[in-house]
C-alpha cells in the first residue's frame, strides 16, 4: 500500500486557482470547435431554404448551452469526475433501463427519456460515462493487471450492460460505438494484440448468429448497403441519392443555397444524419475536405492534450472521448458516402440535434479539463475524500 | 514511480498507433470523396439533373375548321374536368370514386373505364373521371375535396361542332386515344387532352390540325411535384382550315333529305369546290366529347341506314341510268350515232334467246339521242352499247372519272368499280359477254360508282369537258387552266340537250321537278337502280309499285343535275338508298336544293356590300385564324376508319 497516495506529497496541494485554470485552457481547441459548429449552422440555414428559423437558431441556442457545459466542466477539478465516475455510470445505466421501460418512441425506436423540461437520450450520456468508468478502472491497473485476462472481465461487463440495453431500443449505431470505444481503450492501456485478434476471429464466427438477432430493418440496411442498385426505389434509394448528392457537388460545389438535391427533398434526414451531403453538394470537395481537416485537427488536439496529462485517468478519459468523437465523424461520413451501412449516427457538431450537441460539448469540456489539469498527478488508488 | 513510467510508455506507443489508424481512415474518406466528387462527378451531376428535371408535354390547341364564309364548323371550348391520380388517393381508389359518385353521378360503363385505366397506367398518371363539369358539380367537388384525395379539377378543351349533324360527315369528329393508337403512332402522347380525328376532315388533316406539342422543363422534387418552371417551349397550335363548303347549304341539304337515307353533293363545276356534302341519316358529332356508351355506339353502328357511313364517298352503287350520259357520249365520240340517229324501242330486245326489257312495258317507239335520254329509254342504250362496244364505253367512263377515287379529302372514299374485259377474266375466269356490255349500257351489272364520282362526271360534262376534281378546301383558282378531256364540244352539247329535255321538256322523267329561279333552270338525269332480280313471272304479273315493296327491296334513286341551264356553275348529285324512283324521289330533293342554292346566291349578291353576317363568329375568336391550305395525303383504306372510344 506504500505505493498508494500518501498525505505528505504535493499531490494533495495540487490546487489551481480559477485564474490559473482559465490561463491553462487551450483556446485554439475551442476555436476549431466553434469553426465546425459555424459550418453546421450555415448548412442548417441552407437546409431551411435560407432561413435561420427553425433549425439554425435553435442549433445556436443549443451550442450556447453546450458552451456553458463546456466551460463548467473545463474549469472543474478533474478529480471530481474520477471520484464520481462509477456513480455517473450507474445513473446512466439506470436511465437507459428507464428508457427501455417508459421511453419516448421517436423515429421508430425508443431512445428518449422525457423528464418534462428536457428530453434526454441516455445512450448519448453513456458514451461519456462508460469512458469515465473505464478510465477510472484502468487508472488503478498496473501493466501486469492489464495483461491478465481476468482483469478485463469487469470492464467488459461495464461495456456489455449498456450495449445490451441500447440494442434493445434498438440502436445498432450507438451500441457499436460503445463497443469500439471500449476496444480502443483496451488497446491503449496495453491489452496484448493477440487478444484482439482472437476476439475478432470469434466475432467473425459469430456474425451468422448475430445476423439472426438483427431486426428486419437492420438486415435490410446491411443488405442494401452491400448492393444498393438492386432496390433503387426502396431501401437503396437513400444510399443512391446520398451518393448522387455528394458526387454532383463536384470540386467546388453548386454554391451556397444552390443545392438541388437537398432543396428538392431527395435527401432524407438532410438536417441530421445526412447533412454532410448538403455540405458536399453546395461546397464541393473543397468544403467537404475542409470539414474533414477540421475534424482531424480537433482529433489530434484531443490526443495530444490527453497524452500530455500526467495522470492515467486523464489520458484514458481524453483519448477515449477523442476516439468517441472520431467514431462519430468516421461512421457518419463513411455512411453517407456509401462505405458503410446506414446506421443512425449524426455528424458531430454539425447535425441538428440537442442531446448529441450537449454530450459532445461535455466531452470536449472533459478533454479540456484534462488539459487544464495536465500537471496533476493522481495516485493509483485514486481520490478519496480527504484528498480533495 | 516505476509503475507509472512504464504505463506511460506503453500508452503513448499504442495511442500513436491508434492515431495512425485514424489518419489512414481519414485518407480513405478523402479518397472516397475524391472518387465521388471528381472522378465520378459527371455521372452524379447528370443523375442529379435527371432527378431535378421533369419534362411535361404541352398540348397544342387543335386547329379550327371554318366554312367558306369563315363560319366556325369546329372549335375548342374551355371546360373543366375531374381527374384522379391513383397514388394520391391514399391507396383507396374505390372509396374515393364512391364518394365522388355521391356528388357527381357516373354511369357504370364510365366507372368501368376509369378503373381499367387506373390499372393500366402508372399510379402518378392522372386519369379522366368526368368531362365537362357543370358549375354545381364543380363547387360540390371543391367543397368536399378533403374527402376526395387524388381528385383534382383541371381545365380541358372540348371540341365543339356548332353545326352538329349538318356537317357530321364532312368535318368528322375527334375522340380520345386508345392503346391501339399509341401502338400505331409514336407521335401521340398518352395525355388526357390528346384526341385524334376519327372521321371526315378531322381525320384526313389530323397532322395539320393537331399542331406540334410544346414542352416545359419543370424542376420537380423528390415526390414528383413541380416546384418551378425552368424552360418552356410553346406548343404550336394546329393550322386552321378553310373549307369550300357553306354551312347554310349543308343545312338546306340535310333538311331536303328529310328521313331518307342517302347523300347529296353540290360541286362548283369550274373549281371543283364542294359546296355541300351531306350523308343521311346524320348524327351529332358532339356526343364523342363525353363518354360514349356501348349502347349508343352500337345503335349508331347497327342501324340499317348506316348513319356512320359517309354515303357520298363510301356508298358504291350501280349508277343505273345516270351512266347513260357516259354511254351517249361514248356513242357520239365513237361515231356510232349522230344526233338524229333513231333506234326503235319495242319494249324488249333479244340477245340470243335472252330478253332485255325496257322499263316501259310497251316500248317507246323510234327515238333519237335526246328523246332516249329524256325518256331514259333502256332499249336505245342497250342497242347503243352493243354497237359502241365495251372498250370505248370504259375508255370514256374512265376519262370522266369512274373507277378511280376522285381524290376528295376524305379517307372514307371508295373506288367503285369500272369493269373491263381483263377484270372480268381475272375475277370470274370468264370472258366478257355481249350481255355484260348491254347491262353496262344502262349502268347496271358489275359497274359500281360513288355519288361523288357521279357529281364529278356531271361537272366534267357540264363545264365543257375539262378535268375537274372535287375538293373540300376553298381555293383561289378560278378553274380556267384546267386540263381538257378532249371531248368534242358539240358532242357534249348534244348530251346536255338531252339532260335539258329530261327536266324541261314535257314527258321527261323529271319534268315535274323543273324550276325557274328568275330565269335560271336546271338540267339532269334520273336513275332508279334495281337491286334485286325481277323474274319473268313477276314481269308477266305486272310490276309492283315501289312503295308496296319492303324498304330494303326498293330501288336506289339517283338524280344528277347541273344548273343554271344556260351558263352552268353547279353540279349536283342526290342519291337516295332504297328511295324508289329517281324521278319521283331523288329529283324533287335535287330540285329543292338547287332552287334554294340559286335563291341564296342571289341574296348573297344583293348583300355582298354588307358583309356583316360573317363577322359574328369571328367575335368568338381570341386570335385571327391562321389559314394554311393543308396537303391531303390519302390513307389507303377502303373502309371507314374504325372509330374507337375512351
Amino acid at each position: 500500500m506504500s505505493l498508494f497516495l500518501d498525505k505528505n506529497n504535493y499531490f494533495k496541494d495540487f490546487d489551481l486557482s480559477f485564474k490559473d485554470r482559465l490561463l491553462n485552457m487551450s483556446w485554439s481547441f475551442l476555436f476549431f470547435i466553434l469553426l465546425v459548429v459555424s459550418i453546421g449552422i450555415l448548412l442548417l440555414y441552407s437546409v431551411s431554404g435560407g432561413s435561420f428559423s427553425p433549425l439554425a437558431e435553435r442549433q445556436i441556442m443549443r451550442f450556447l448551452m453546450g458552451c456553458s457545459v463546456f466551460f463548467f466542466i473545463s474549469l472543474s477539478d478533474l478529480r471530481i469526475w474520477m471520484k464520481y465516475a462509477y456513480v455517473l455510470y450507474a445513473i446512466s445505466l439506470l436511465m437507459l433501463l428507464a428508457v427501455d421501460i417508459f421511453g419516448h418512441v421517436g423515429m421508430g425506436a425508443q431512445r428518449w427519456l422525457n423528464l418534462g423540461f428536457i428530453r434526454i437520450q441516455p445512450s448519448e450520456l453513456m458514451k461519456i460515462t462508460l469512458v469515465m468508468a473505464l478510465a477510472r478502472y484502468f487508472h488503478a491497473s498496473s501493466d501486469e493487471d492489464v495483461e491478465k485476462t481476468t482483469h478485463l472481465i469487469i470492464p467488459s461487463i461495464l461495456m456489455a450492460l449498456p450495449v445490451g440495453l441500447i440494442l434493445l431500443q434498438p440502436d445498432l449505431g450507438t451500441a457499436l460505438m460503445l463497443v469500439f470505444v471500449t476496444v480502443a481503450i483496451f488497446w491503449i492501456v496495453g491489452v496484448q494484440w493477440w487478444k484482439f485478434a482472437l476476439v475478432g476471429l470469434g466475432g467473425l464466427i459469430c456474425i451468422p448468429v448475430a445476423w439472426h438477432f438483427l431486426h428486419d430493418y437492420q438486415k435490410k440496411r446491411v443488405l442494401t448497403f452491400l448492393n444498393p442498385e438492386t432496390d433503387p426505389l426502396g431501401q437503396g434509394y437513400h444510399i443512391m441519392q446520398s451518393k448522387i448528392t455528394l458526387g454532383s457537388g463536384g470540386v467546388f460545389g453548386k454554391g451556397f443555397l444552390e443545392g438541388t438535391q437537398s432543396h428538392l427533398n431527395f435527401i432524407p434526414e438532410k438536417h441530421t444524419d445526412f447533412i454532410f451531403t448538403v455540405l458536399s453538394e453546395e461546397f464541393g470537395l473543397v468544403g467537404a475536405a475542409f470539414l474533414l481537416l477540421l475534424y482531424m485537427i480537433i482529433i489530434f488536439y484531443g490526443i495530444r492534450m490527453s497524452l500530455k496529462s500526467c495522470n492515467f485517468f486523464g489520458k484514458i478519459l481524453g483519448i477515449g472521448l477523442t476516439v468517441n468523437f472520431s467514431l462519430y465523424v468516421f461512421i457518419n461520413i463513411a455512411m453517407v458516402m456509401g462505405l458503410m451501412p446506414v446506421v443512425g449516427i449524426p455528424l458531430p457538431l454539425v447535425s441538428y440535434g440537442g442531446s448529441a450537441m450537449l454530450v459532445l460539448m461535455a466531452g470536449f469540456g472533459l478533454i479540456e479539463c484534462v488539459h487544464v489539469n495536465e500537471e496533476m498527478v493522481i495516485g493509483r488508488l485514486g481520490v478519496d475524500k480527504d484528498e480533495l | 514511480m516505476p509503475w507509472q513510467s512504464d504505463g506511460v510508455r506503453k500508452i503513448k506507443k499504442r495511442t500513436y498507433m491508434l492515431a495512425a489508424g485514424m489518419l489512414l481512415f481519414s485518407f480513405i474518406l478523402f479518397g472516397r470523396m475524391f472518387y465521388l466528387q471528381v472522378l465520378d462527378a459527371e455521372k452524379y451531376k447528370m443523375l442529379a439533373e435527371k432527378n431535378r428535371i421533369g419534362i411535361r408535354q404541352i398540348i397544342p390547341e387543335r386547329g379550327l375548321i371554318f366554312d367558306r364564309n369563315e363560319q366556325l364548323l369546329a372549335q375548342n371550348r374551355k371546360t373543366f374536368r375531374a381527374i384522379i391520380t391513383a397514388e394520391d388517393t391514399q391507396g383507396n381508389v374505390q372509396k374515393v370514386l364512391e364518394k365522388f359518385q355521391q356528388l357527381v353521378p357516373l354511369e357504370d360503363f364510365e366507372l368501368e373505364r376509369i378503373v381499367k385505366e387506373i390499372k393500366r397506367k402508372k399510379s402518378f398518371v392522372p386519369v379522366r373521371v368526368k368531362e365537362d363539369l357543370t358549375f354545381e358539380q364543380m363547387s360540390a367537388i371543391q367543397l368536399n375535396i378533403p374527402q376526395l384525395p387524388g381528385i383534382a379539377i383541371e381545365e380541358s378543351l372540348m371540341r365543339i361542332y356548332p353545326e352538329k349533324e349538318n356537317t357530321a360527315h364532312v368535318v368528322g369528329y375527334v375522340s380520345f386515344l386508345t392503346e391501339a393508337d399509341l401502338k400505331k403512332n409514336e407521335r401521340l402522347h398518352n395525355l388526357p387532352d390528346v384526341r385524334v380525328g376519327r372521321m371526315g376532315l378531322e381525320n384526313s388533316f389530323e397532322v395539320d390540325l393537331a399542331g406540334v406539342a410544346g414542352s416545359k422543363k419543370m424542376e420537380i422534387n423528390s415526390i414528383g411535384r413541380e416546384v418551378r418552371e425552368l424552360e418552356r417551349q410553346e406548343p404550336i397550335s394546329g393550322n386552321d382550315i378553310l373549307l369550300s363548303i357553306d354551312k347554310r347549304l349543308q343545312k338546306i341539304a340535310i333538311e331536303a333529305m328529310k328521313d331518307e337515307a342517302g347523300s347529296a353533293v353540290l360541286m362548283d363545276i369550274h373549281t371543283g369546290e364542294i359546296l355541300l356534302l351531306v350523308s343521311t341519316p346524320s348524327f351529332d358529332t358532339n356526343i364523342f366529347n363525353g363518354p360514349v356508351s356501348h349502347k349508343v355506339w352500337s345503335q349508331l353502328n347497327s342501324n340499317e341506314r348506316h348513319p356512320m357511313l359517309n354515303k357520298a364517298v363510301a356508298g358504291a352503287y350501280s349508277p343505273g341510268s345516270v351512266f347513260k350520259i357516259v354511254v351517249a357520249l361514248a356513242g357520239l365520240e365513237a361515231g356510232v350515232i349522230k344526233l338524229d340517229t333513231k333506234i326503235d324501242c319495242e319494249g324488249r330486245l333479244y340477245v340470243g334467246s335472252h330478253p332485255f326489257h325496257c322499263w316501259k312495258k310497251g316500248g317507246h317507239g323510234p327515238m333519237n339521242l335526246i328523246e332516249a335520254l329524256q325518256h331514259s329509254c333502256d332499249i336505245y342504250f342497250y342497242e347503243l352499247a352493243r354497237q359502241v362496244g365495251v372498250d370505248k364505253i370504259i375508255e370514256v367512263a374512265s376519262r370522266l372519272g369512274f373507277g378511280q377515287k376522285t381524290g376528295i379529302e376524305l379517307n372514307a372514299e371508295r373506288t367503285g368499280l369500272l369493269p373491263t374485259r381483263e377484270w372480268k377474266y381475272a375475277r370470274y375466269n370468264d370472258a366478257w359477254r355481249l350481255g355484260d356490255t348491254m347491262n353496262l349500257g344502262i349502268g347496271q351489272g358489275f359497274l359500281l360508282s360513288t355519288p361523288i364520282q357521279m357529281v364529278q362526271m356531271m361537272a366534267r360534262v357540264a363545264n365543257g369537258g375539262y378535268e375537274v376534281s372535287p375538293t373540300l378546301l376553298k381555293t383561289d383558282e378560278n378553274g380556267e387552266d384546267k386540263k381538257s378531256l378532249r371531248f368534242s364540244p358539240s358532242h357534249l352539247k348534244h348530251v346536255m340537250r338531252g339532260l335539258d329535255a329530261v327536266v324541261n321538256k314535257y314527258g321527261g322523267t323529271a319534268y315535274h321537278t323543273r324550276l325557274d329561279v328568275n330565269g335560271q333552270k336546271m338540267a339532269g338525269k334520273t336513275a332508279s337502280t334495281q337491286i334485286r332480280h325481277i323474274s319473268l313471272a313477276e314481269r308477266e304479273e305486272g310490276l309492283k309499285q315501289q312503295h308496296e315493296l319492303a324498304w330494303r327491296d326498293r330501288d336506289h334513286a339517283f338524280f344528277v343535275a347541273y344548273a343554271p341551264l344556260d351558263k352552268p356553275r353547279y353540279a349536283l348529285v342526290v342519291a337516295v338508298e332504297h328511295g324508289g324512283g329517281g324521278g319521283s324521289v331523288a329529283a324533287p330533293i335535287a330540285s329543292n336544293i338547287i332552287r334554294q342554292v340559286l335563291l341564296l346566291e342571289q341574296e348573297d349578291k344583293k348583300n355582298a356590300h354588307l358583309k356583316t353576317q360573317f363577322s359574328i363568329s369571328k367575335l368568338d375568336l381570341k386570335k385571327k385564324p391562321k389559314f394554311v391550305k393543308p396537303i391531303y395525303q390519302p390513307v389507303d383504306v377502303e373502309d371507314e376508319v374504325e372509330p374507337v372510344f375512351r
